[in-house]
């Protein structure tokens, strides 16, 4: 048996060293799995991992791909360090998406600047509503947040579909489950740099992102909320010594985290997509999970590792075209590097003790 | 005479952390069936020595043995293994679980429960412990807590047994009980390690005592031939400062009106309060004596105001305002300061730095908190002006509270709440747990703030204390509590009798 023990200091060196073994070892198994596979390993990884950062039209590619991955994670990360396990942001996104989309659908001939912060807002509304059902679920009557909030995803999703099927298909889209496009008022714009213009599909979300992480982090570690998150996650008793009512903190966490991941689908449909289909997500909401433990549960940190998991992604993606290489080929090696790279940072903070057992010479 | 053969013997043994010396070259043995004390101030090092012999520490230097033999003990199974029990100062029972459960866990062997219930039951005849097996850890108070963690230690049948401060929470008479059970174990051959504040009981009960001063040994001496007068200077190095005298009030001026204070409880296990009334004048300080488990936890609910109610409570007024609607927030702003039994996650966050537990009472005040933002050089200045004021020994700049021991904590906490000079305060068990040198210095702490005007309910099983603090004493028993009667009416026996529902069963008769 061995057990893992805390490290009572983490060397610096620790710090450079694991992550490079990380790194290294990715490498290593991607080189045995690529070529026992028959792919060739050198092109494999440089699709992966090189190809994506080769130009900066690509690097602006990672940054949209991980914009509602920040979104999301960075309200999840609040959540998650009070101990409220939201598992469902994925259902929380959709509502947001159709609650935004439900406005700009509204006013097919709107030219107002003001659409577009009033679906921000609808769409931060839609989000909060739905994890609202399982805060007030788990404060009135104690159930789990986990089962309510996974479980909301699905009705999310096949409300979105039936939408989109139904009421909200457009009669021009040939049968098609898809809504109108929005008006141009309800679309976000890409980011125009002067002397440059745009770079590839980089648009203002992705500011707004960045500036929703470092405004939960403020909020975090400098305000009264923040100490109250953290209060509930440690230790409920305090909380309720301390003054604060753990029902309404609860019930604050719930509407942040699912109104970041409402205004997360707003954004991204209106940035990338610009009408409602039936797939509006491509797991966004589970993979924020990983991105705000990847974090580890730092509202700031959600924007590196946002952008790491973008790359993967991102780079999986760009393998399987150029190499022709299946999905789950893929998917096995994504599952690896993020293996290697939890294990690495577990191993970072704990130390592996091995148990000697001395009982025989003991006993006399 | 038989010639005594050493069970565990330490040589030399160093821990330091980083360059904190904890333990400092540490010399010691215990004989077989021996009760040893080990004495010490706060934070002298006695818990990391211990800790050490549980496998929990490991040390930076030297070496243990056991029965002669050089051993190193990786961790406390591998401690039980070799026969070393430990009851802790602070538990380490899961509160959702039963009795049995818990022991059950702790049990290398497979026992089939009717079985284990059944030495259970024997175990706690033949040693004095009376538990019931099947009620829920949760719904015991610390006392009986204790009891179910001592009982699980002994069906381990350990060869030494490691007690951190174990009578801080029981009354006279329990304390004698477990001194039975204690001897009764040692005459069996078992070794008893005995960690205490309490100098007569240390001398009462052990053959040989090992002081520690600052991570190194004093001095190992025979008991019962010390007094306790010089085991106290050895312990702190010169003379102990006494208790201040209390100035003794003859004010008029009610701050706190408690009258029909009723209520019932949703669990079997916990005790209901029934019509308890309590007046503090300025300047008084009311001592609440009882056992653990009378309603101790469930009263300070109510006066910290975490337990509310408008019905079941006829009058609570604290400077003449009705507060029983009033949060702990809005009670703090009212210039009430409380602070409950437990500091491990009640009264202090352990995970959290001095900072954020100054901020846990402090939030309140606009020079800590504008517009919701925290000001944190503000919250610096003011929690090092605590730890300096209230003599908080910290290990570095702003540690984490888990960082600190009992003692330093308890400062910590009273330090925070006293500073904002309340006008009424309520406080629960301020010194348990608590080594002499901090005892006196919180103590000192209450009765100025009391010389000051404040009005002070103190809630406390440990019977010196209360004659050292309060003017006026009256005893909770199973819900009820006795009216308040100056302590020069009282002693000790009366007390004690009260503790044991006697005054309440002979008034009751008596009508």
């Amino acid at each position: 048996m061995f057990y893992l023990t805390p490290r009572k200091e983490i060397p610096f060196s620790f710090r450079i060293a694991i992550p490079a073994i990380s790194i290294v070892l990715t490498i290593v198994f991607g080189f045995l799995i690529f070529s026992i596979l028959g792919y060739d390993p050198g092109k494999a990884l440089y699709h992966f991992f090189l190809s994506p950062l080769s130009r900066v039209d690509k690097i602006a590619d990672l940054f949209v791909k991980a914009c509602p991955l920040m979104i999301i994670g960075t309200g999840l990360v609040l959540c998650f360090r009070a101990n409220i396990w939201n598992i469902g942001a994925e259902g929380q996104l959709i509502m947001g998406a159709v609650f935004a989309g439900g406005l700009a659908l509204s006013f097919p001939n709107n030219q107002s600047i003001l659409l577009l912060p009033f679906m921000a807002i609808l769409g931060f509304l839609g989000g909060a509503l739905w994890a609202l059902i399982p805060a007030i679920l788990k404060i009135k009557l104690r159930t789990n947040e986990i089962l309510v909030t996974l479980m909301l995803t699905y009705v999310a999703s096949l409300f979105i579909d039936w939408l989109v099927r139904g009421p909200w298909r457009s009669p021009t889209s040939f049968g098609f489950p898809l809504t109108e496009y929005y008006p141009e008022a309800g679309l976000i714009s890409k980011i125009y740099f002067p002397g440059i213009g745009n770079i590839s599909q980089l648009h203002w979300g992705v500011a707004v992102a960045i500036f929703v992480c470092i405004f939960c982090w403020f909020t975090m570690e400098k305000t009264i909320f923040g100490f109250q998150f953290k209060l509930i996650g440690d230790s409920p008793n305090a909380l309720k010594f301390s003054g604060f009512n753990e029902s309404n903190t609860t019930l604050v966490l719930f509407v942040i985290s699912g109104g970041l991941a409402g205004l997360a689908g707003m954004i991204e449909v209106s940035a990338n997509i610009g009408q409602l289909q039936p797939n509006i997500s491509f797991g966004y909401g589970f993979t924020a999970i990983i991105v705000a433990f990847l974090a580890r549960l730092n509202p700031v940190a959600v924007i590196i590792s946002g952008l790491l998991i973008a790359l993967i992604e991102v780079g999986g993606d760009s393998a399987q075209i150029a190499l022709a290489i299946p999905k789950v080929v893929t998917g096995v090696f994504k599952g690896i590097l993020l293996f290697l790279l939890l294990a690495g940072e577990t191993l970072t903070k704990y130390e592996i003790n091995l148990s000697h057992n001395q009982k025989s010479d003991l006993n006399d | 005479m038989k010639r005594k053969s050493l069970l565990l013997e330490s040589r030399n043994i160093t821990k330091s952390f980083g360059s904190f010396v904890a333990n400092d070259d540490i010399n010691f043995s215990i004989f077989k069936g021996e009760i040893h004390g080990l004495l010490g101030e706060n934070g002298a090092g006695k818990s990391t020595f211990v800790k050490m012999v549980y496998g929990l520490l490991q040390p930076s230097m030297g070496d243990f043995y056991w029965n002669g033999k050089k051993i190193t003990i990786q961790g406390p199974q591998e401690a039980r293994d070799i026969g070393i029990g430990m009851v802790f100062q602070h538990f380490t029972l899961f509160p959702t679980l039963t009795v049995i459960e818990n022991i059950q866990l702790a049990l290398n062997e497979n026992f089939n429960l009717q079985e284990l219930r059944e030495t259970i039951i024997k175990k706690s005849a033949e040693f004095g412990i009376t538990v019931d097996p099947d009620i829920y850890i949760r719904d015991l108070s610390v006392g009986e807590q204790q009891r179910v963690e001592i009982l699980r230690c002994l069906l381990q049948n350990p060869k030494l047994l490691i007690m951190d401060e174990p009578t801080s929470v029981l009354t006279p008479q329990e304390s004698e009980q477990l001194f039975r059970v204690l001897k009764k174990l040692s005459k069996a051959g078992c070794s008893i390690l005995f960690i205490s504040h309490k100098l007569k009981e240390v001398k009462e009960l052990t053959q040989r005592s090992t002081i520690i001063r600052r991570g190194r040994v004093i001095d190992t001496v025979a008991s019962s031939s010390v007094s306790t007068e010089q085991l106290a200077k050895m312990m702190v190095g010169s003379e102990p400062h006494n208790v201040k005298s209390k100035i003794v009030v003859n004010s008029d001026d009610c701050l706190v009106r408690i009258s029909g204070l009723n209520r019932s409880v949703d669990n079997p296990f916990a005790t209901p309060l029934e019509d308890i009334s309590l007046d503090v004048k300025a300047g008084q300080i009311v001592g609440v004596a009882g056992i653990a488990g009378n309603g101790q936890s469930e009263l300070m609910e109510v006066l910290t105001g975490e337990w509310r109610s408008t019905e079941t409570i006829d009058a609570f007024e604290v400077f003449g305002t009705d507060i029983r609607n009033y949060s702990p927030h809005k009670r703090r702003q009212l210039g009430i300061g409380f602070l409950p039994e437990e500091r491990h996650g009640h009264s202090a966050v352990t995970d959290m730095k001095l900072t954020e537990n100054t901020l846990l009472t402090h939030h309140n005040n606009p020079a800590i908190q504008k517009n919701s933002i925290v000001q944190n050089e503000t919250l610096e200045k003011l929690t090092d002006e605590i730890v300096h004021k209230y003599d908080v020994r910290t290990p570095f700049h702003n540690p984490l509270a888990s960082a600190l021991s009992g003692g330093n904590l308890q400062k910590f906490v009273i330090g925070r709440e006293i500073i904002k000079k309340p006008r009424v305060f309520f406080v629960a068990q301020p010194t348990w747990g608590v080594d002499i040198g901090a005892t006196k210095f919180i103590r000192n702490a209450l009765i100025e703030l009391a010389n000051d005007g404040c009005g002070i309910i103190v809630i406390s099983q440990d019977l010196e204390e209360l004659f050292e603090l309060a003017d006026n004493i009256c005893v909770l028993f199973r819900g009820k509590l006795t009216e308040s009667k100056p302590l020069e009416e009282l002693n000790a026996e009366k007390i004690g009798m009260m503790m044991g529902g006697e005054d309440l069963l002979s008034r009751s008769q008596g009508e």
